[in-house]
Order: C-alpha cells, then structure tokens, then sequence
C-alpha cells in the first residue's frame, strides 16, 4: 500500500471536463490539489483522444487546460476510486486502486475537500441479442473510436434515443464505417429540427448533420433495433417501426457486425450517496447530487460538478467544474483566515459571479429540455423474450424477474434478492434502469458500499480498518 | 511506431495507446470469454469500464477489464 502522507487541499475524481476545470480554478488559486481519474489519459467522455489527439471542438483548449494542471497539482492516471470514508478529524480518506505495473495496488489519499466529476455512462436497455459481441454502447464505440482510433465494425447500426447517438454516428461515418442508419426510438423534431440545432449548440449540430449527409446516413425517428441475431457474434438485427409509446408496428431484418446503442445517461454518483449526500430525481427521473448555487453538496467539505450532479452536455459540466473550483479556493481562505466574521458580512464569496450563473442556467435549461424530448417509453419491455437477458453479468432472463415477481416481489429491491439481476460484477449499473422499469418503480439510486469491485488481494494490502461513511446494512449483499 | 503483444501465443499489432480491448477489435477478435452459465461469448460492450464484460486475463494475472487497461509491449493475453 501507499500511504501518501500530505494531505491535499482538494482531491477531485474524475478528469472529464468538469474534474480538470475544477482542479485548475483550485490549483490556480494556490490550493495543493490532485486529480484522480481511472483512465491513462485526461478528457472523460468527451474529450476523450488517442495518444495523437485527432482536432475536434474545443479539445485543444482542453488539452492545454490539462498540461497547466499537470505543472501544477498530482495528476493520478490509472487510479480508481472505490469509497471516500470520513475521518474522525472530519477529513477524507479517497481510496483508489492501481493496476500497473505489478497487478492491484491500493492507494489512499488525504483531502480535505472533494469534488466529485465522476460522469455519467450510457443507460443501455435489454432486448433480445443485446449481448452478443458486436453490440456496443454509443459511448462504447466512441470511446474505442476517440481512444484507440479503432471502428467498432463495417457496418454499423446505431440506435436509441437522445441527441448524443448523432455525434456517436457521425464520428463512425467519418472514420469509414458504413452507418446504415441512425435509429432514433422517439419522434417528431427529425434532424432539421433538432433539438441540438434549436437550442444554441448550433454550430457542432450542424457539423453532426453535415457529417451524416455526407456520408448518406439516414436519421429515422419513431425506429429501433429490438433485436440482434448472430451466433458467435451479431450478424443483422430486426429494426422496428415504433408508435409513440414505442410500441412494434412493424419491422425488417437488415444485415450488420455491428450496433452502437444508447438510451440516455446513467451519472455516476455513488461516491456521493457513499458520503451521505442528498440527491434529487433529473428530469427523467433518475437520482443525481443536489447541488447548491456553489455546486457544494449537502455533506460539508464535498462538491459535485457535471453529470453527478445532472445531465447536460460539456460545456455544462466545464462550467460547473469553474463554479466549484472558485467555490472551493474561497472556502479554503475561509478556513484560513483567523477571523471569518468578514464573509458572513458581505454575502457568499462562494457563489459564482453573475455571468458564470446565468451561463450555467442557460445550460441546465438546455440539458432538461434535451431529457424531456428524448424520454424511454414503456414499450421497449414488449421487445423483450422470457429468454431474453435481464442482467448480463449474473445472466437472468426476463423469466426469472417475472417469476420473482409472481412469488411476491414488488419492487426492484426484492426482485434483486429473489432473482440476483444487479447482483454480479458491474453491481447493477448496467440492468439497474431496466430492473426498475420492470418492477415498475423509478430509478433508485446507487447502494453500492463500494464504487468498484475490490478485490481482497487490495483490502489486504490496507493496514486501516475502513470507516464506511454510512452505515451499511449488515444484511445487504456486499454487491448491493 | 506499432509494438505487439500476443493473444494465445498469435501475435496482435498495438498503435501506442491502445487498449488491450480496442487492440484486439482492431485485430477482428471481438470476445474473449464466456459466461459461466450460458457459455455466451463476451467482448466489449460499455466500452469505458463500467459492464466488465470485457475481463481479460494479462500476463498470467487476475482478469483486468480490457477496455481500460493500456497495452504493452510484450504483453501475453490468454482468451477463453
Ligand atoms: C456516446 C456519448 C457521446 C457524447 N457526445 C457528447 C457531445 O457530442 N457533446 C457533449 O457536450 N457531450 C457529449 N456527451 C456527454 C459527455 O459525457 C459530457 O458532455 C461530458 O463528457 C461530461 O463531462 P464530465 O466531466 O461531467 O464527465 P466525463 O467527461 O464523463 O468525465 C468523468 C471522468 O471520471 C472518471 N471516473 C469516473 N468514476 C471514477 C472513479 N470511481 N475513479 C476514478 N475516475 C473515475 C472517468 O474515467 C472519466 O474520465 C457524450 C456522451 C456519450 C456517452
Ligand atoms: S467493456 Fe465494459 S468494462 Fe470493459
């Protein structure tokens, strides 16, 4: 184990834009800050490049926005953080995990204050062959694509809903992939009337659409693939014409190796509920981190910025990462000046000036208005088969939930004990929407005492007991 | 300059940077093991470590999730 003994005026995880905004507005300001983030290089979802970045909007600034960060605080890469425990002295302990060189290593670090930039992935729903190799995420395929510079496949279906499906397909058309379409489930605004076009984003919309035309990509809404056929790996998948509840009218079988999905986001904020912190249900329900006009939680010492703390897009999650980092350098000076009475009398010297909360409520509209025109709709439930994977990990069929379901289970919670869906290694992350919607419930938020899969090799390694912020119920599933 | 690493003793070229993952999609091999009820075959499906279908056993250790874990020169990966 390494036990760094500083302790750091700030830790954020995460290194997408949000997490670098925030380390950099903190470090500039002289705090002693480090940023973890699992991957080998600085960008998140959306920044995320190849060892030789290939140009792309507003990457550059990002990347420079990375060096200045790398000069100026410890920049962890292929570090992973599994909990965040509170100390009795009411300081941090971030846990993380390395892998390289030598196999799993546990690290821990001392912060006084957090920030959690965590992210979001792709909210995936099951349907029948949705786990046969070729079928990736959006996110999946964008991410071999920006990362390794590698195509998913030849030929290439993309399907879901929401407005990021179109830079997903237009980065594959423009790498030579054939896209034989994009597949959007929900209806009505078509591509001239996008929502990314009609809401400011106009100038990267119109790139996408340009991209597609191009390369003759068909956008087709009020459409999805219910199904992928193969043996070993997809080979066609049956597109459906949808109603408005995304009911079947009819469908086709079309030839393909490849189908890049995505139904929305999933913000990753476990190591925010971990600590305790209140969340509130986005737009389309699903639970994130309620932060206030400083993007502070409601535990002391702890910020979120970006998709943790709701959808909407990088320059959102940017911007956020700015109003934390100043939030939280002003917090640092509080702590540092002897007398403190100055700040209760003039006000917040935490909220962000005017111009940066304006932009941030621009954005935040932006990002609602984009969930409330691409919601799921219950229909997708009637693709699926009794034999059709619920839980990829744990591998529980659509059977096994409804059996579970006659037995007694009335919520998703039961359905979990009586089936295990949730139960395997990804702890639910991947099947934790679908289970919901099946047990009829809205999401729930994240129960997970850990944020990752820690092997006991690493706990081993720590020579502290852990101190779990919450209390954990002694009879859950550690896999909870 | 590529490197490569070798997947059950064939070898498999690597551009710096890669992931195991995306190195061995490159190369036409798209799953690398199989479930332990159904037998299934497994690959990369989230792409950014979150599903862990893409776990890999490197070099003889512990599977790692192949999406996320760099390349390097001399690397021995063996599928199942
Ligand atoms: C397919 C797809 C396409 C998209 N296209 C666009 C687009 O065109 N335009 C747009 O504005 N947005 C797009 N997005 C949304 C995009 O995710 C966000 O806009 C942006 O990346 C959010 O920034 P962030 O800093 O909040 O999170 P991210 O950029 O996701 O960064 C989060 C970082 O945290 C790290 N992390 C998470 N958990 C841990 C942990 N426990 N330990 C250590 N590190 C951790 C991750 O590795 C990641 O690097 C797309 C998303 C997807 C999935
Ligand atoms: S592909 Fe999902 S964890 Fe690697």
């Amino acid at each position: 184990m390494t036990h760094d003994r500083v302790t750091y005026d700030l830790v954020v995880v995460g290194g997408g834009p949000a997490g670098v905004a925030g380390a950099l507005t903190a470090a500039l300001a002289g705090l002693r800050v480090a940023l973890v983030d699992t991957g080998t290089r600085l960008g998140g979802q959306y920044f995320r490049h190849a060892a030789e970045p290939k140009p792309a909007p507003g990457l550059a600034r990002f990347l420079r926005q990375g060096r200045a960060l790398a000069a100026r605080a410890d920049v962890l890469l292929g570090h992973q953080v599994w909990n965040v425990s509170r100390e009795p002295d009411g300081g941090l302990t971030v846990h993380c995990l390395t892998r390289r060189p030598a196999g799993e290593r546990a690290v821990e670090l001392r912060a006084r204050r957090l920030l959690i930039a965590t992210g979001a992935h792709d909210r995936p729903l099951p349907f029948p062959g949705w786990d046969l190799p070729g079928v990736l995420t959006a996110g999946g395929a964008q991410a071999l694509l920006k990362g390794g510079g590698v195509l998913a496949g030849r030929r290439v279906v993309v399907s879901g809903t929401g407005p990021f499906l179109l830079p997903a397909a237009a980065g594959l058309a423009a790498a030579g992939a054939r896209v034989l379409g994009v597949y959007e489930a929900n209806g009505g605004l078509g591509l001239a009337r996008h929502p990314l076009l009609a809401l400011g984003k106009a100038g990267e919309a119109a790139g996408y659409t340009a991209t597609l035309a191009r390369h003759r990509v068909p956008y087709l809404t009020r459409r999805a693939v219910i199904a992928a056929h193969g043996e070993r790996e997809v080979e066609a998948v049956t597109l459906a014409r949808l109603d408005r509840d995304w009911n079947v009218l009819s469908s086709r079988v079309v030839a393909c190796d490849t189908v890049a999905v995505g139904y929305g986001f999933v913000p990753q904020i476990e190591l925010g509920t971990q600590l305790g912190c209140r969340t509130r249900a986005d737009v389309d329900g699903s639970p994130v981190i309620d932060v206030d006009a400083a993007q502070r939680t409601s535990v002391p010492g702890v910020w979120a910025a970006g998709e943790p703390a709701g959808v909407g897009g990088w320059r959102l999650a940017e911007l956020e990462g700015r109003i934390a980092g100043r939030a939280i350098a002003a917090d640092h000076r509080a702590d540092h000046r002897a007398d403190q009475r100055a700040d209760h009398h003039t006000g917040h010297p935490a909220d962000p000036p005017p111009v940066f909360a304006r932009r941030r409520e621009r954005w935040r509209a932006f990002g609602a208005a984009l969930q409330r025109a691409y919601p799921v709709k219950p229909g997708w439930q009637g693709w699926l088969r009794d034999d059709t994977l619920v839980c990829r990990c744990e591998e529980v069929p659509l059977a096994r939930v409804r059996e579970a379901q006659a037995m007694g289970a009335t919520d998703a919670r039961a359905v979990k004990l009586l089936a295990r869906p949730g139960m395997g290694w990804c702890q639910g992350r991947i099947c934790g929407y679908a289970v919901s919607c099946l047990a009829g419930e809205p999401p729930q938020e994240p129960r997970r005492p850990v944020a990752q899969p820690v092997t006991l090799g690493a706990l081993a390694s720590l020579t502290h007991p852990q101190t779990p912020a919450t209390p954990q119920d002694p009879g859950d599933d550690p896999a909870h | 300059m590529t490197f490569h690493i070798t997947v059950d003793g064939r070898p498999v070229p690597v551009v710096p940077g890669q992931t195991i993952g995306a190195a061995l999609h490159a190369a036409g091999v798209r799953s690398w093991r199989t479930t332990r009820f159904g037998g299934r075959p497994r690959g990369l499906f989230c792409g950014i470590g979150v599903c862990f279908d893409c776990l890999i056993s490197v070099n003889g250790r512990a599977p790692e999730r192949a999406c996320l874990l760099e390349a390097e020169p001399g690397d021995e990966v063996t599928t199942a």
